[in-house]
C-alpha cells in the first residue's frame, strides 16, 4: 500500500519533533538523535520523553507522549524506546495526533520470528491509526527543507537536490558523506531499517514527486519481486533521474545479502537489463553511484553522445580520449570553423582535433574563451574540461614558502588563484548559457580540495571529479538516461 | 524467426532423397521430443558430403536411439557455416516472470558470458538496446571477409521472442542455439522449446 502524502509531510517537515526514549547517556542513541536534532538548526518544536524525567541538552522532558503539553504541535516521532513499549507508543502519539514515526528500535523482523511477529504487528497498528511508519531498525531521516537531522548518525549534509534511500543506514552515511565532502547536497534521506511498513520504493515514488529533490539515489538489496520494482522504478524514472547501487550482484553477495534481510537475491544480469529497460541508471560501486546522482543533480542533460575535451596538457587529454572510446560516448569531431576559430586564439603548435589541447599556449582570457566557443558548437553536446587549478597549485607552493611574499609573489600567487577562479566560474555560467553539460576534472579535488580551482567549482555548485575517467563515466550514465528519454518520446 | 530449411525423414533412404533436393553439404540429426541435448549425446553429424555419408549418418543414428527417447526421426538440413554465433531465447525467471536474452554463442558462450537481458514485453528501443550492450561488438562489424551483421534482423528475432513469449503461456523457454550468421544474416540452426507441465505439442 503506498503511505499518504501527509504521512511524508509529516516525516520530512515535521513542525515540531518528539524524542521518544531521549537518554542522557550521550553515548545512546536517545542522546544522540536528540543532539542531532538540536544541533543542526531545526526550527520546529522540540520534545522529548525519558522515564524518569529530568533536563537534556536544556530540553525538560516529560515521562511520556500523553504529558507532552497540551499546545504541543508534534508531526513526528523519533522512536529510540525498546521495541516491547512501541505499540503503547504509537496509540499515544496517535491520540496526539502525530502522524509519522520514525523506528530506531532493534529486535524486530532481523531477530528471529518472535521479532519477525512483533514487527507485523508494529506494521499492522501504524496502519489502522494511519501513522507512516519508518524502520525499524533504522539509522534516521535527514530532511535539509526544514534542516532536520533526526538520525542517530553523522553526518548533516549541505542543503541539495538528491534524495537518498537504502535499507542500509551505512550507505545513507556513506552517501551523505560525499555530498559534505564535494558540496553537491543531499534534499532528503531516509535509512529505511528493514523498511518494514515504508520501502525504497516508496521513498522513490515520493522523491519523484517532491519539489525539493531533482534525482534519487538508493541502495538495494535483496528484492523479493523482481517484476514489481521494476514496474515501479519505471515510473519514477519517467519523471526523474534514478540511480541504484545493489548488493549481492556477484554470488558471493547474494549469498552475504541472503544471510542479512533473509531476502532472495536475484539474477544480477536480469536485474541488470529491468534497470536499463526502466531508465533508471545502475552504479557499479559507491562512488559511482553518488557521482552519477550528483552530475544529474547539477548538470543538464547531454542531447547526443558527442564530447569535446579541453585540455592543458596532452596526456590528460589522451587518457580521456581513451575513456570516452571505451564508452558509449562518441568523442567529437571538430568542424573547421571551429578549428579556425580556434587558430585565432592559440598559437599553432595546439593540438588543431579534439582534444583540444592548449598545449600551454592559453594567454589570460583563453580558456573561457574556447570553452564559450565549444559550448556554441551545435555538433558537440557535452565537455570535460582538464587543468584547472594547475596555476594555483603553484601558488600553494609559493605562499607556504619561505619567499613570501616578496619578490612579487604575493602578486603572481593572487594572479594565478584568480584566474582558476574565473575558469571554474566560467564553466558553471558557460554550461548554463548554452545548456550543455561541462564537467570538470582535477585529482586536486582531494588532493587539495582547498585549491581556489576545485573550490570555486564546489561554489559553483558543480561536481569537481577526481578524475577525467570518473567524469566520463558520470556522463556516460546522463547520455544512457538522456537516450532513453528520446527513445520513450519523454524529451 | 529465420530457421535452416530441414526436412524430416523416417529412413536412411529418405534421409538421401532429402539431402540431394537441399544440396550438400548437410547436416544429420536424431529427432525427437524427448532429445534435448544432441551434441553431448553425439547425435548431431556435421559436414556430410556425399548421399553415402549422408546414409550412413542416418543409419548410425537411427540405431543411436534409446527406447527411451520415444518416437525418433531425423533430420536434415544444409550445413550452414559462419564464424560467428549467437545464441537468442527467452526464459521464466522466479523474479522476473518471462525475460528475453541474446548473448554470444559458441562453444565459449558460457565462460564469456557476454549476454543481455530485459524484461516482457521489449517495449520501443529495447532489442536495438540490447544489441547495443553486448561487449563484443566488433562481431556485429564486417568481421573475417563476412558482411556486418544485420541488427535489424537481430532485432526482429528478439521482437519474435517477445510475441512467443506473451502469447504462448505454455511455453516456458525457448533457446535459439545457435544462431548462426550465414551473410550477416542471423538463422536459427537449433531450438529447444520448454512447454509447461501437462501442455499439448
Amino acid at each position: 500500500m503506498t503511505p499518504p502524502r501527509e504521512g511524508f509531510k509529516a516525516l520530512f517537515d515535521p513542525r515540531g519533533v518528539v524524542v521518544a526514549g531521549a537518554s542522557t547517556h550521550p553515548g545512546k542513541f536517545g542522546f544522540v538523535a536528540l543532539h542531532n536534532i538540536l544541533s543542526q538548526g531545526y526550527a520546529g518544536e522540540v520534545y522529548a520523553t525519558n522515564r524518569d524525567g529530568g533536563s537534556i541538552l536544556g530540553i525538560e522532558t516529560v515521562p511520556s507522549i500523553d504529558d507532552l503539553p497540551s499546545d504541543a504541535v508534534v508531526d513526528l516521532v523519533f522512536v529510540c524506546t525498546p521495541a516491547s513499549g512501541n505499540e503503547d507508543l504509537l496509540r499515544a502519539c496517535f491520540r496526539r495526533g502525530i502522524r509519522a514515526a520514525f523506528v530506531t528500535s532493534a529486535g524486530y523482523g532481523e531477530s528471529g520470528e518472535d521479532g519477525r511477529i512483533a514487527e507485523q504487528r508494529l506494521v499492522a497498528l501504524a496502519d489502522e491509526l494511519g501513522i507512516l511508519l519508518a524502520g525499524p531498525n533504522g539509522q534516521g531521516v535527514v530532511s535539509t527543507p526544514s534542516r532536520l537531522c533526526a538520525q542517530i548518525v553523522a553526518p548533516y549534509p549541505p542543503a541539495g537536490r538528491i534524495g537518498v534511500a537504502s535499507q542500509s543506514g551505512n550507505f545513507v552515511s556513506s552517501f551523505l558523506n560525499y555530498a559534505y565532502q564535494t558540496g553537491v547536497g543531499i534534499s532528503r534521506a531516509v535509512s529505511a531499517g528493514n523498511a518494514a511498513a515504508l520501502t525504497v520504493p516508496d521513498l522513490l515514488d515520493f522523491y519523484a514527486s517532491d519539489d525539493e529533490t531533482d534525482v534519487s539515489l538508493a541502495y538495494v538489496e535483496g528484492i523479493a519481486d523482481g517484476r514489481a520494482f521494476a514496474e515501479r522504478i519505471r515510473v519514477v524514472a519517467e519523471q526523474k533521474p534514478l540511480v541504484l547501487l545493489k548488493g549481492g550482484s556477484t554470488s558471493g553477495g547474494q549469498r552475504a545479502a541472503a544471510s542479512h534481510t533473509g531476502a532472495l537475491a536475484t539474477d544480477d544480469r536480469i536485474f541488470d537489463g529491468a534497470v536499463r529497460q526502466a531508465g533508471a541508471t545502475r552504479a557499479a560501486n559507491v562512488e559511482e553511484a553518488f557521482e552519477a546522482a550528483a552530475t544529474f543533480a547539477t548538470q543538464p542533460l547531454p542531447k547526443g553522445p558527442r564530447v569535446g575535451v579541453i585540455t592543458t596538457a596532452g596526456g590528460w587529454g589522451v587518457v580521456t580520449a581513451d575513456a570516452i572510446t571505451r564508452s558509449s560516448l562518441e568523442l567529437a569531431i571538430l568542424p573547421d570553423a571551429l578549428r579556425d576559430a580556434i587558430d585565432l586564439l592559440l598559437p599553432p603548435r595546439w593540438s588543431r582535433n579534439n582534444p583540444i589541447d592548449l598545449a600551454g599556449g592559453e594567454t589570460r582570457d583563453t580558456i573561457p574563451e574556447i570553452l564559450s566557443l565549444v559550448a556554441q558548437e551545435p555538433s558537440i553536446d557535452a565537455i570535460i574540461y582538464l587543468g584547472l587549478g594547475i596555476q594555483s597549485n603553484q601558488a600553494t607552493l609559493m605562499r607556504n614558502g619561505s619567499f613570501y611574499p616578496d619578490h612579487g609573489i604575493e602578486r603572481i600567487v593572487d594572479y594565478h588563484e584568480r584566474q582558476d577562479r574565473r575558469f571554474a566560474e566560467a564553466a558553471a555560467e558557460i554550461s548554463l548559457a548554452f545548456g550543455k553539460p561541462i564537467l570538470t576534472a582535477t585529482e586536486l579535488a582531494i588532493a587539495d580540495p582547498n585549491n581556489a580551482g576545485p573550490r570555486t567549482v564546489r561554489e559553483t555548485g558543480k561536481l569537481c571529479y577526481a578524475s577525467s575517467n570518473r567524469a566520463v563515466s558520470a556522463l556516460e550514465h546522463l547520455w544512457q538516461h538522456a537516450r532513453w528519454r528520446k527513445q520513450h518520446g519523454l524529451i | 524467426m529465420p530457421f535452416a530449411e530441414e526436412r524430416i525423414t523416417s529412413s536412411p533412404e529418405e534421409a538421401i532423397a532429402a539431402a540431394e533436393s537441399i544440396g550438400f553439404p548437410c547436416v544429420a540429426k536424431l529427432n525427437g521430443d524427448r532429445i534435448a541435448h544432441k551434441t553431448e549425446r553425439g547425435l548431431v553429424r556435421l559436414n556430410l558430403q556425399t548421399p553415402e555419408a549422408v546414409g550412413a549418418a542416418a543409419r548410425d543414428l537411427f540405431s543411436a536411439a534409446t527406447p527411451e527417447d520415444g518416437e525418433v526421426s531425423v533430420l536434415v538440413a544444409p550445413m550452414l557455416s559462419g564464424s560467428r554465433e549467437l545464441i537468442a531465447g527467452f526464459l521464466t525467471d522466479e523474479q522476473f516472470g518471462k525475460v528475453v536474452m541474446i548473448g554470444l554463442g559458441g562453444v565459449l558462450a558460457e565462460a564469456i558470458g557476454d549476454v543481455a537481458f530485459r524484461l516482457l514485453p521489449l517495449g520501443a528501443g529495447d532489442a536495438e538496446s540490447m544489441i547495443d550492450e553486448l561487449k563484443t561488438q566488433a562481431l556485429f562489424e564486417e568481421f573475417r571477409g563476412e558482411p556486418a551483421i544485420n541488427k535489424e534482423s537481430v532485432v526482429n528475432v528478439l521482437n519474435a521472442l517477445s510475441k512467443v513469449a506473451q502469447e504462448e503461456s505454455n511455453v516456458l523457454s525457448v533457446d535459439l542455439n545457435p544462431l548462426i550468421i550465414v551473410n550477416g544474416e542471423p538463422i536459427a540452426v537449433d531450438a529447444l522449446v520448454e512447454l509447461t507441465e501437462g501442455a499439448s505439442r
